[in-house]
């Protein structure tokens, strides 16, 4: 009985997870109870390292296993070139692209009257520790083009203006993208940023 | 329950993996929340960005449940808002001013009509900060804490007013306020409608700031006012220090 409890324990924390209900999460604990050596005891024993492991980066906000991540120890990487992402997850995605090389900056949300969040909420007077102790010289905003993360974007421009240089990612159209398709801001956006070919 | 009606967004919140809850400003019902289902999707999600113009469906079982909206797009800001830096910080003021100001469920018509027309005004940078100003004056004015400027409270006069009483909001003549002077805040030109500055409309948003803070903020709502406005000032500050460098 103590067995099943535990069982119904754990599918209800799986349905707990993004992506999954109680349906999904028990599909997933059903299948891995059946593969138990191929992914029951692996994802346990890795579950319990993340766990004890797992921390933000004091330097950069990435999450990573050490007290300074991966990205920030990395000698290859850039100096003076960092990119600002308002969380770890655009931080990833960044990564995948693996077309930036410089370091990064996590700040852990952006300004929101609503929710009452303000700077000191956000990793921004680190960030500009960083920009001096760090000797950056351009900063790159790659804030989301949503009205607070813009309305960050601009407030860290003022915070460093004068200081570095400060860019921020070209807004329009997606590869792949039909103009038909596309709402009028991202059009608008598009042709004020349009380039010579 | 139903009804439909145009809006514009003040704010936008998620709520579960996929749906959002909005806050709406409309003409006939005033401020208004509701749940918009798959509003974080990828197809929702940009037309819910704050100060839109959306076509509003409003549905619920009974009047008083939160209830849900379908939303259609009539116009988008965030392009315009989000390109320049002051724009921005204007529309997130008034939008953040309407959201703690307003009563919900009450109709502010004539507020409204002027919140729209603001806010088509944003590709204007020169006209925008007056226009605050007076969208602003117009907001104390709705909520009962409206400025008296025509004429001096204490001894009727239209001339030399200068000042403005912190306790009554009405213009003080020169000669009206006698040893109360110091007690009595300036009246600046811009309030009154003179042709101004950037330096001007900072100085007469000092004074509306006292009246948000003091008798809307403090003693009606019992919270401090949003920062974006503050952050709408600095940013109007800025430009006008920039420009008498110039």
């Amino acid at each position: 009985m103590r067995d099943t409890n535990d069982i119904e324990a754990l599918i209800a924390m799986m349905a707990r997870l993004p992506g999954l209900g109680p349906r999904s999460a028990r599909r997933a604990v059903l299948h891995m109870i059946r593969k138990r050596a191929l992914l029951l005891s692996p994802l346990a024993e890795l579950m319990t390292r993340v766990a004890r492991d797992a921390r933000e980066c004091l330097n950069c906000g990435n999450i990573g296993t050490q007290d300074i991540c991966e990205i920030c120890e990395d000698a290859r990487r850039a100096t003076g070139l960092l990119c600002v992402v308002e969380d770890v997850a655009d931080l990833w995605a960044m990564e995948r692209a693996g077309v930036f090389k410089g370091r990064y900056h996590v700040l852990g949300g952006t300004l929101s009257a609503l929710d009452q969040v303000g700077p000191e909420e956000l990793r921004i007077p680190k960030l500009q520790a960083r920009v001096e102790s760090e000797e950056i010289t351009e900063v790159i905003l790659a804030l989301n083009a949503t009205i607070d993360g813009q309305t960050t974007a601009h407030y860290i421009a003022d915070q460093l203006e004068g200081r570095v240089t400060l860019t921020s990612l070209a807004q329009g159209v997606p590869i792949g993208g039909e103009l038909d398709y596309l709402d009028e801001g991202t059009i608008s956006a598009a042709l004020n940023a349009r380039k010579a070919i | 329950m139903d009804w439909r009606d145009t809006g514009i967004l003040l704010s936008s919140r998620r709520h579960g993996e996929t749906s959002m809850i909005i806050e709406v400003f409309t003409p006939e019902r005033g401020r208004y929340a509701g749940v918009v289902r798959g509003g974080a999707s990828r197809k929702i999600a940009p037309i819910l960005q704050t100060g839109a113009q959306l076509d509003l469906a409003w549905r619920a079982r009974l009047e008083d449940h939160i209830g849900s909206f379908t939303v259609e797009l009539q116009r988008s800001r965030a392009a315009v808002a989000m390109g320049q830096r002051l724009a921005l910080a204007g529309m997130n003021a008034v939008l953040a001013l309407l959201a703690f100001a307003l009563p919900e469920r009450e109709a502010h018509e004539a507020l409204y009509q002027k919140s729209q027309n603001l806010l088509d005004l944003l590709d204007q940078p020169d006209l925008w900060p007056l226009a605050y100003l007076q969208w602003e004056t117009a907001l104390l004015d709705d909520l009962g804490y409206g400025l008296d400027l025509k004429q001096c409270a204490v001894t009727g006069s239209t001339e030399d007013l200068i000042y403005i009483s912190p306790k009554s909001a009405r213009a003080v003549s020169s000669k009206g306020a006698g040893d109360w002077a110091n007690r009595l805040l300036p009246l600046p030109p811009a309030l009154q409608g003179a042709a101004t500055d950037d330096t001007d409309i900072v100085e007469a948003l000092r004074v509306t700031e006292y009246f948000l803070v003091n008798k809307l903020a403090k003693d009606q709502i019992g919270k401090p006012l949003p920062q974006a406005r503050a952050r709408f000032i600095d940013a109007l500050q800025r430009r006008a220090t920039s420009a008498s460098a110039e």
